[in-house]
């Protein structure tokens, strides 16, 4: 029993001081640590979007209260249809989250499988997995999504699913990249010789050694998918209105923006501080995560 | 050299076909016939046949795939267009170089410019200057093209007056849309360039070059810029595909009759051939720009040029 418990404890303690580890250099960084706060306090505002502000007047209209500009009542002002920009600012934070973590976990999950396949057994599939991905990377990303939108129809379903496919090869490439460079290590030799079979080193060995340009590169991917979310539902192609998404607000409210500019300011700087938010933090996990930079 | 770039060449050919076929696939996962979409769901089912086979919607996907490639190889035809039933490839011809030309300048000036404070920022680290473009970078790389757009519309077009509001009348109005996305893609190059400079910068024969008394100007751009230089001619490429992303929705905001306004007017009428042209134009001008990149590599890489002896 002894040994047993011995590796368990030793394991824990391990893992727990890699972890502190990696968070006391990620403290050091202040710039790092403004971006884990930014996020903090949106990701906060998402949960509890509906005790700070009930759904029902994000979408209510007051007819008399139409551009109301900012004021005691109505913190952001109200739009066209006299909705409360407070209420719909808040409960925007949702989508933006949403499609932004989920997009990227869901490419991380079908990239990072694929990737690591392709780069632990090379070959022939490898091969023919690269080649369809540089023909998925020819299109620039936005088109892509963009065609995919086209065909299936703009909700936020087929949005998801659009950008998921536009964000994939991305994935792929770097974590083939990560795994083919770790699998040259002498544990892996190890593994091998141990009689593992070949799924458990893929997730026991190559993954978690390979995980650190892989965090930092999905955090990053949260922040752009963001952007191009937004993008996409101000042209249209995205979360479709009524659902108060940032950048479909922006789309609702350009044509009003001669009578009505401030219904412009809150929504592009809320997507603004979120994708800073995820990029900061990016920043500070790549250089927490660097064992080059550990002094 | 010559047969680096035949090869380079040749193999793009490939990657364009399966880019044709990419979105090919994709633009025929719409659903509908394009009867039904022309003539409505209450036609005649003889007209909506007769349109479909005129279409040449009757025949199978492979067919139409193939067919579909054969005239735009042997006749440069892109198709119809679902609604004005005139050639696709005339409208796409007028919009072209619009696009072209925003992406083109946004690409050249964002390059510049972001190269030229990248190695500033690198060369004075930690200076006042260094955090600044630092931070300004990445507030802008986090920006919305397209809000960066709305405001700067807000303040030169309608607060000062003194750039028009929209469209491509003439040379002012192309400054927002460029100042637009210039500085998000500039915001992208500067710290590609930043960071692959530091990293040069302390390498062994940079040591060497200051060494043996090379002035400092001597040693930045000749040693150290020119070893960073590859990282950061990726970045322009890849520069130039987001600004013909950006593009699309800058478009949208400024109300420039370019291919991204067309794609999206395409998409909301359903228009699938000059949607699928559209995505296959800008994708093909985004293949030659990476094939240039790589071709440029070689002329600059020993270590490539090399290889292909």
């Amino acid at each position: 029993m002894g040994q047993e418990t011995n590796t368990r404890e030793y394991k824990k303690y391990k893992k727990e001081s890699q972890v502190r580890e990696i968070w006391r250099r990620f403290r050091k960084s202040r710039v790092a640590m403004i971006g884990l706060i930014l996020l903090a306090c949106i990701i906060l505002v998402a949960i509890f979007a509906d005790v700070i502000t009930p759904y029902e007047r994000a979408i209510e209209q007051h007819g008399a209260d139409r551009f109301t500009p900012p004021c005691g009542q109505y913190l952001f002002g109200t739009d066209h249809l006299g909705r409360d920009m407070f209420a719909r600012i808040v409960h925007g934070s949702r989508y933006s989250l949403l499609i932004g973590i989920s997009t990227s976990l869901l490419s991380l999950v079908i990239g990072g499988l694929i990737g690591a396949f392709c780069g632990y057994y090379g070959g022939a599939f490898d091969n023919l997995v690269m080649r369809l991905m540089d023909v998925l990377m020819s299109v620039p990303p936005v088109l892509l999504s963009l065609a995919v939108v086209a065909a299936l129809g703009a909700d936020l379903k087929n949005l998801l699913v659009a950008m998921t496919i536009s964000c994939v090869p991305g994935t792929v490439r770097l974590v083939r990249s990560v795994v083919i460079s770790v699998a040259d290590q002498d544990y892996i030799e190890a593994a091998h010789s141990y009689g593992g079979g070949d799924w458990r080193i893929i997730l026991k060995y190559v993954l978690p050694n390979a995980m650190g340009p892989i965090i930092v590169s999905t955090t990053m991917n949260i922040s752009a998918m963001i952007l191009s979310a937004a993008g996409l539902s101000f042209i249209g192609m995205g979360v479709q209105p009524p659902a108060p998404e940032w950048g479909s607000l922006l789309n609702e409210s350009r044509a009003h923006m001669f009578e009505a500019p401030y219904l412009l300011y809150v929504p592009g700087i809320c997507i603004l501080l979120t994708a800073l938010g995820f990029n900061l933090v990016g920043d500070g996990l790549r250089d927490a995560l660097d064992p080059k930079l550990k002094d | 050299m010559t047969r680096y770039v035949l090869k380079r060449l040749l193999l793009t050919i490939p990657v364009l076909l399966g880019t044709i076929f990419l979105v090919f696939t994709i633009m025929s996962l719409t659903p509908g016939d394009p009867g039904t979409l022309i003539l409505g769901a209450t036609a005649k089912a003889e007209d909506i046949a007769k349109l479909n086979a005129e279409f040449g919607y009757d025949q199978p996907f492979f067919a139409r795939f193939f067919n579909y490639v054969g005239d735009i190889v042997l006749h440069f035809d892109f198709g119809e267009s679902y609604r004005t039933r005139a050639p696709v490839f005339d409208e796409i011809l007028a919009r072209f170089p619009n696009t072209l030309r925003l992406a083109l300048l946004s690409m050249v000036i964002s390059s510049a410019i972001g190269t030229f404070l990248g190695i500033y920022s690198a060369v004075k680290q930690y200076s006042f200057v260094d955090s600044f473009m630092t931070v300004m970078a990445m507030v802008f790389a986090c920006m919305p093209g397209f809000w960066l757009g709305l405001m700067l519309m807000l303040l030169f077009a309608v607060r000062l007056q003194w750039l028009p509001v929209s469209g491509l009348e003439n040379w002012q109005s192309y400054i927002l849309p460029v100042v637009t996305s210039v500085l998000s893609g500039a915001a992208g190059t500067l710290r590609l360039t930043r960071s692959t400079m530091l990293e040069t910068i302390r390498q062994d024969y940079i040591r060497t070059a200051r060494a043996k008394g090379a002035s400092e100007r001597t040693v930045i751009w000749r040693h150290a810029f020119k070893n960073a230089l590859l990282p950061v001619i990726t970045s322009w490429g890849m520069g130039f595909g987001a600004s013909l992303g950006g593009t699309i929705i800058i478009e949208t905001v400024f109300a420039i009759p370019g291919l991204g306004t067309l794609i999206v007017t395409a998409i909301r009428q359903k228009d699938v051939p000059t949607v699928l042209a559209c995505t296959l134009f800008l994708s093909v001008m985004f293949c030659l720009i990476m094939l240039v990149v790589d071709i440029l590599y070689a002329f600059i890489d020993p270590r490539v040029k090399a290889k292909m002896k």
